[in-house]
């Protein structure tokens, strides 16, 4: 049993942070190597050295066209980790060549599969297509999490934690009252909770960014599609309204909020978030706003989480819980990623 | 045991006005528990004591 969900697809970073330089981010306890060739195509390789392992992201180590020269004795590789060069000799050893990752890009992610090449099914991949629809406007980020990726996971699964750790930002007295429904899809590995409040204060992450005064409609609608990608569709609108039955919402606004949950160490997770909105499109001041108001808020489950993981760290294995109906969601995450870890 | 959609859904809703969950399995087996530990304990022990 492996400490995270083996042959699954995990988000690595966003495509924008990769251009034609080296770059390089651990996933699930794996240090990858990454640069975008002249091509335009993301690579994704074992961040170390066949030789002695040093690190081919870091200096003296250098991108020379689309070969990357280690900075310790210069063993040479092209963009498919296949070594070309070695210093002194013109024989290279058979088994000096870097076994690339799958990598897909998608949804203005940089997807990698971590597992057996062999099982990598792009077509496994989940979607989040607001983040590079025209018709929305997305502003994004990620912060470097000192926990273990489940702590983040329970964490996202239970928005009843807003009124208490976001209160003053998206959290209102309603988030915490208001019953859930939950169910678990396990054909298709989706985890949905549902909390639809129908009379709600309207907090300020709202008001301020779609002029909505006064009370309104408020639906969270999560689904999570382990290990790595959870989306929440939320729904902001007057008071009364509902969509019509083609499906249409005019009166709405609507927030699609993704997070990427990738683990970075056994005890640490790389934190995406990203928030695409179908209103105010465009607007730079809206996304200022809503980029500062999500950061702030993300920072606070952070280090909320930071300190979490140091107090279980110090606890004995199994150490006792208590669950109560809010914990519906996050209880059947774990199980689903538990399950998920036994096979690996 | 699947339904007829084809789909293992499980679906768990609070009862509205209560502290109870009421569990639904795939195979249409239904409950209502005020534990939610319980309740998946229940669920998935499907197709244990699950006569719908
Ligand atoms: S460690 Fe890379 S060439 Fe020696
Ligand atoms: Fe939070
Ligand atoms: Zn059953």
């Amino acid at each position: 049993m492996s400490w995270f969900p083996r042959d699954q697809w995990y988000v690595a970073a966003y495509g924008s942070e990769i251009a034609h330089d080296l770059f390089t981010r651990t996933v699930c306890g794996e240090p990858i190597l990454f640069w975008r060739t002249r091509d335009g195509s993301v690579t994704a390789m074992p961040d170390r050295c066949v030789h002695r392992r040093f690190p081919l992201s870091q200096p003296p180590s250098r991108l020379v066209d689309d070969q990357v020269v280690c900075g310790y004795h210069g063993f040479t590789y092209d963009s498919g980790g296949k070594c070309v060069a070695v210093p002194g000799q013109a024989r290279i050893p058979r088994t000096a060549r870097l076994l690339p990752y799958p990598v897909v890009e998608q949804d203005s992610f940089v997807w990698v599969f971590i597992g057996d090449p062999a099982n990598a099914d792009a077509s496994r991949i989940p979607r989040a297509p607001w983040l590079v629809d025209p018709g929305y406007t997305t502003v994004c980020g990620m912060e470097p999490l000192g926990a273990r990726y489940g702590l983040l996971v329970d964490n996202l699964l239970d928005l009843s934690h807003e009124t208490y750790l976001h209160g003053g930002y998206i959290g209102t007295p309603e988030v915490a009252s208001t019953p859930i429904n939950t169910s678990v899809d396990e054909d298709a590995g989706v985890i949905s909770v549902s909390r639809r409040m129908d009379d709600a204060e309207c907090p300020p992450f709202y008001s301020k960014s779609t002029g909505l005064q006064g009370r309104i409609a408020r639906w969270q609608d999560i689904e999570y599609m382990p290990p790595c990608l959870y989306t929440l569709h939320s729904r902001i609108a007057p008071v009364g309204s509902v969509p019509r039955a083609d499906g249409t919402d005019p009166d709405a606004f609507h927030v699609e909020v993704v997070y990427a949950i990738t683990p970075e160490t056994e005890t640490s997770t790389h934190d995406f978030w990203a928030v695409a909105r179908d209103f105010a499109l465009g607007d730079e001041e809206v996304s200022a706003f809503l980029a500062e108001s999500n950061r702030t808020v993300v920072l606070q489950d952070v280090e909320a989480l930071n300190v979490l993981e140091k107090v279980i760290a110090a606890e004995p294995e199994g150490f006792q819980e208590l669950s109560i109906n809010i914990d519906t969601g996050g209880l059947a995450a774990r199980r689903v990623l538990g399950r998920l870890c036994e096979k690996s | 045991m699947k339904t007829t959609t084809g789909r293992r859904v499980f679906r768990i809703h609070w009862v509205p006005g209560t502290d109870r969950l009421h569990a639904t399995c795939h195979c249409a087996a239904e409950r209502e528990f005020e534990d939610p530990v319980e309740l998946w304990e229940w669920l998935l022990a499907h197709p244990e004591g699950h006569t719908p």
